[in-house]
């Protein structure tokens, strides 16, 4: 197993190409493609989740607009983001909206096959199962949206409702918990690469375009959408400009940043004065002596409410219009071919998950045990691996910078002689010239693919064929004589006869591209279930009791 | 006589080696870990403690992290005893084991467990390991480069023995994972993080032994790379000043480079300093200059007189080594050794080069000609190893004005609640590396 790479980390790996898009947008003024296909998932449904969280209060949500329907999100608000009940309130309207969404995924299904362990025989066995025949999918405007999904699910998925806790000293309305583990699945979801359950706007176009700025400006949704789609007559760099900085006379910023954190001068200005009102106005009509007066000042407390919606409102309203925006855009480029496989995944994971709801089974423990941090994290180097294949392979203009970085060549096939294997049964293994401008990294014997009907065909490197080669120039980006004639060892997918099958051999004139990476991902290890964790790993974990609902702290309290 | 004149390596080496064969042997607990600066003798460990285990009649199975480390220990056992059957699991891959193995008489190679079960010493990679099942368990393992195996993979193999001697470097790369693993950092079974430490955290108990000798690394360098890599655990040198030389029959030219080989060769350290740039990754001058330097190490005649052999060794291509932080720089390099018709000369990168021993390196720093200092390029590790390949000198090219390159980019990574900070941080090795290269630069414009 090839254990380094030594570019793949620290952020080390943007390519050549992605380099070269940014100078020309920042020479052309727009945002230049980095992609010519879509590479994840688009619902032709997805809930988009504008959330807007309070200044200073950790998981403690202002308001959020939500919803399918682009013409009419539902504006939620917490006039008092302090007030545990509030909360409770805005949480359990929140539920409302997304889990009758995700529920509307739940029951249409397919039969599936999946391969489990028979427990008796220990044998891998199909089993007929259900497959969600499609996904919910919920998209925030940024990555710090992300997290927040990932905070509220944590927050909410060990609160105790009252059925499930008469004792609990603050119940949690019935389905908050529930969608606790929701959000806290899409949150999870989400780490694994290629997924789409859960995305965020900014990520989504940072991946198809590249902009004449940094990746941490390119967070700023308002910014990036200025790069990708200028107002007429301006440049990209000016519109991003103004969308990050500029200000009205009152000293707000004209674009509001994509939240879930606010600005400032709004939370000073506009905000703080609000909830003040509020407050007050709360204070006093629980003061108030009769029915007259309770009346006056319900009106009172009710337009100063309206007043904070109003304000949540004016701060998420450009948000999620810049998020439909930004999916119009997106739903612009045409879906690559791999893309479909990985929501098939995604349909799995939401299936899993379905079921293990259903089946009563607790929430997602707080921390991963060792074997299931283990089993994730090959999961995401697998799909990591897996995505970077499928979307070199589904696109020109990645596998171009592939071919840029030495990890993929492609070529004209000059010549094909044909070859066998020794031994009893001879194989065939013929030798195909490929004349090639690219100058791939090929140690000795390395393996290449290419696609062969969507299955991948591996080739043996032989040698360069010609003299002036130069496997890489010292620049190492270019020079008069890059590339050259490379003889490859076909060495599968030709069938099992003697003479390879019909089109299974490369021929002169074909003009072809091999990668030195591989297509598929093969299976890791398995590892030891849960129970039997080795005592380098502090041994099995025992009986573990149901973990507790998180304790109330001060902070919990207004 | 001062107490440093009286510290005698080789006794000094025996004690640490009969304390870890003790504890292995004879001991109670379940683990037994041993720290191994560079070239302080790892492998005779290894090969030694496989034998006795082996003679005591324990089954043992060994855990190495590459096919190349597998084949390596599967010679080096079949050496020191040729009548001790060996098995080498390998995967079922073509080539997937040196052929070499083919002409030992006794390794038993397959691709399945069952076929050398009953066999006193099975070894095989880490990878291989995990996919082994079996219904008893080996009584015993040994885990080979343990600090660059990940717990995960640690994880999948230790269901496979009842205790097990872990062997490894502490000061070499960390194992890294392609993906972020930030959710998991501060648990004691952080799937990314070493096998080690892992292993550590949840038997603290265990007896953990240094190695205190680099019999590699010659008495210009140990202190260098004790200090700036180990200065916790500090080790010696097990030659002295005088034992190695390097001479070269072809008088220096003047040159740069030639001044380098000659710094080099006489105080074990030389920088060859090219004016300071931001340049690409495969900066073509810096290439070409450890290029240059290699081709005037082999065109000027050169020969090593070390403690084994009192005659002059030449130094051939195969005796010098080119050391990059990257892959592509190790083919830029290549190439433009090809170029000058320089055949041999290993050229890889830090990754790749662990574990492996040359007469002298050249080494392209990380940081020559970067605009800035990124995590991978200030990972201790990598300078470490690529600063403690050599027995004689060891050349650094680099481009000038890295000191301040790292006064710009202090080290800025995330703190985790848990984790253990390693020190020295790279910031920190970088610095002690470059000011003590000052000392030995030769500035050069090409």
């Amino acid at each position: 197993m090839d254990r380094a790479d030594a570019g793949r980390r620290g952020g080390a790996r943007v390519s050549l190409i992605a380099t070269l898009a940014r100078l020309e947008a920042v020479a052309t003024g727009r945002a230049r493609p980095t992609a010519t296909v879509r590479h994840r998932r688009l619902s032709e449904r997805p809930l988009v989740f504008v959330p807007l969280t309070t200044a200073g209060e950790a998981g403690a949500p202002l308001g959020a607009l939500v919803g399918t329907d682009r013409d009419a999100p539902h504006l939620l608000v917490v006039p008092q983001p302090r007030d545990r009940d509030l909360r409770f309130a805005f949480l359990a309207e929140l539920a409302d909206i997304v889990l009758p969404y995700i529920d509307s995924y739940a029951d249409a299904v397919e039969a599936a096959e999946r391969n489990e362990t028979d427990p008796e025989t220990g044998r891998r066995v199909k089993v007929e199962v259900e497959l969600c025949a499609d996904a919910p999918q919920l998209i925030v405007p940024s990555r710090a949206g992300v997290d927040y999904v990932r905070l509220l699910g944590r927050s909410m998925r060990f609160r105790r409702t009252v059925e499930q806790d008469p004792q609990t000293p603050y119940p949690a309305p019935p389905r908050v918990p529930l969608l606790g583990r929701w959000l806290t699945h899409f949150g999870e979801r989400s780490r694994v690469p290629g997924s789409s359950l859960l995305q965020a706007v900014t990520e989504l176009l940072g991946r198809h375009w590249a902009t004449g700025q940094s990746s941490l400006e390119d967070q700023h949704l308002g910014a990036l959408l200025a790069w990708i789609d200028p107002p007429q007559g301006e440049t990209g760099a000016q519109a991003a400009l103004r969308a990050e900085l500029a200000r009205d006379a009152d000293g707000q910023l004209l674009c509001p940043p994509a939240g879930p954190a606010t600005d400032p001068a709004f939370d000073n200005k506009l905000l703080a004065p609000a909830i003040e009102r509020y407050d007050r106005a709360r204070t006093a009509l629980a003061a108030a002596e009769d029915g007259l007066q309770a009346d006056d000042r319900l009106g009172a407390l009710t337009a100063a409410e309206r007043e904070i919606r109003a304000l949540v409102s004016s701060r998420t309203l450009p948000t999620w219009d810049a998020v439909w925006h930004g999916l119009d855009l997106l739903r612009s480029l045409p879906e690559g071919a791999h893309v479909e496989e990985r929501w098939t995944r995604d349909r799995w994971s939401f299936t899993g998950h379905r079921d293990r709801v259903v089946a009563g089974e607790p929430p997602q423990p707080r921390r991963d045990d060792a074997v299931t941090a283990a089993n994730k994290l090959a999961t995401r180097e697998r799909e990591q691996a897996r995505l970077e294949a499928q979307e070199a392979l589904d696109d020109p203009l990645v596998m171009a910078a592939r071919r840029l970085a030495g990890e993929a060549f492609a070529g004209e096939v000059v010549d094909v002689v044909m070859a066998y294997s020794e031994g009893k049964r001879p194989s065939p293994r013929p030798l195909v010239t490929v004349r090639t401008e690219d100058v791939p990294h090929l140690a000795e014997r390395a393996k290449v693919y290419r696609s062969l009907g969507g299955k991948p065909q591996a080739a043996e490197f032989v040698r360069w064929d010609d003299d002036g080669h130069h496997a890489d120039g010292p620049d190492g980006v270019g020079g008069a004589d890059r590339g050259g004639l490379l003889v490859l060892r076909i060495v599968d997918k030709m069938g099992r006869g003697k003479e390879p099958e019909a089109g299974s051999v490369p021929e002169k004139g074909d003009r072809l591209c091999f990668t030195v990476f591989e297509h598929e991902q093969r299976g890791g290890a398995k590892l030891p279930d849960p129970e039997e964790t080795p005592w380098t790993h502090g041994g099995p974990p025992g009986e573990q009791p149901p973990e507790a609902p998180d304790s109330v702290t001060q902070e919990d309290l207004l | 006589m001062s107490t440093e004149a009286a510290f005698d390596p080789g006794s000094a080496a025996t004690r640490a080696t009969d304390a870890i064969l003790r504890d292995t042997l004879h001991g109670t607990a379940r683990g037994v870990v041993v720290d191994s600066p560079p070239g302080a003798g790892k492998s005779t460990l290894v090969v030694r403690a496989a034998l006795e285990l082996a003679d005591a009649g324990r089954s043992l199975m060994v855990v190495a992290q590459t096919n190349a480390q597998v084949d390596d220990l599967v010679e080096r056992l079949a050496r020191k005893n040729p009548e001790l059957p060996v098995g080498r699991l390998h995967s079922s891959d073509a080539d997937a084991y040196d052929k070499a193995l083919d002409r030992l008489p006794n390794v038993r190679k397959s691709a399945k467990a069952a076929e050398l079960a009953g066999l006193p010493v099975v070894i095989s990679t880490a990878a291989k390991w995990a996919h082994v099942k079996v219904d008893e368990p080996w009584r015993h393992a040994i885990v080979d480069e343990a600090y660059q195996m990940r717990s995960d993979g640690l994880l999948a193999v230790a269901g496979l023995f009842e205790r097990a001697l872990f062997v490894g470097d502490p000061g070499q790369l960390d194992p890294f994972s392609i993906v972020g693993g930030e959710q998991w950092a501060g648990l004691s079974y952080d799937p990314s993080a070493s096998a080690v430490s892992t292993l550590l955290a949840h038997n603290p108990q265990l007896p953990q032994h240094r190695l205190p000798v680099s019999w590699r690394l010659p008495a210009s360098a140990a202190p260098l790379v004790s200090d700036a890599f180990y200065p916790y655990t500090p080790f010696r040198s097990g030659t002295d000043h005088g034992d190695r030389l390097l001479s070269f029959a072809v008088p220096s030219d003047g040159s740069g480079v030639d001044r380098v080989i000659d710094e080099a060769a006489q105080s074990g350290w030389g920088l060859l300093e090219l004016p300071a740039r931001h340049t690409p990754r495969t900066d073509p001058e810096a290439v070409r200059a450890v290029a240059t330097v290699v081709r005037r190490l082999l065109d000027r005649g050169g020969a090593a007189v070390s403690e084994g052999s009192p005659d002059p060794v030449p130094l051939t291509a195969g005796r010098v080594a080119v050391g990059t932080a990257h892959r592509d720089q190790a083919a830029a390099v290549r190439a433009a050794l090809t170029e000058l018709g320089v055949t041999d000369v290993t050229v890889d990168t830090a990754n790749r080069l662990q574990g492996m021993e040359f007469d002298v390196t050249v080494i392209l720093h990380p940081l020559s000609g970067r605009p800035d200092a990124t995590a991978f390029h200030l990972e201790t590790g990598r300078l470490c190893v690529l600063a403690s390949r050599h027995r004689h000198a060891c050349v650094m090219v680099c481009r000038a004005g890295v000191g301040d390159l790292l006064d710009d980019y202090p080290s800025t990574e995330p703190v985790q609640l848990g984790t253990l900070v390693k020190f020295p941080d790279g910031w920190e090795a970088n610095h002690a590396v470059l000011a003590h290269l000052a000392e030995h630069r030769v500035p050069w414009r090409p």
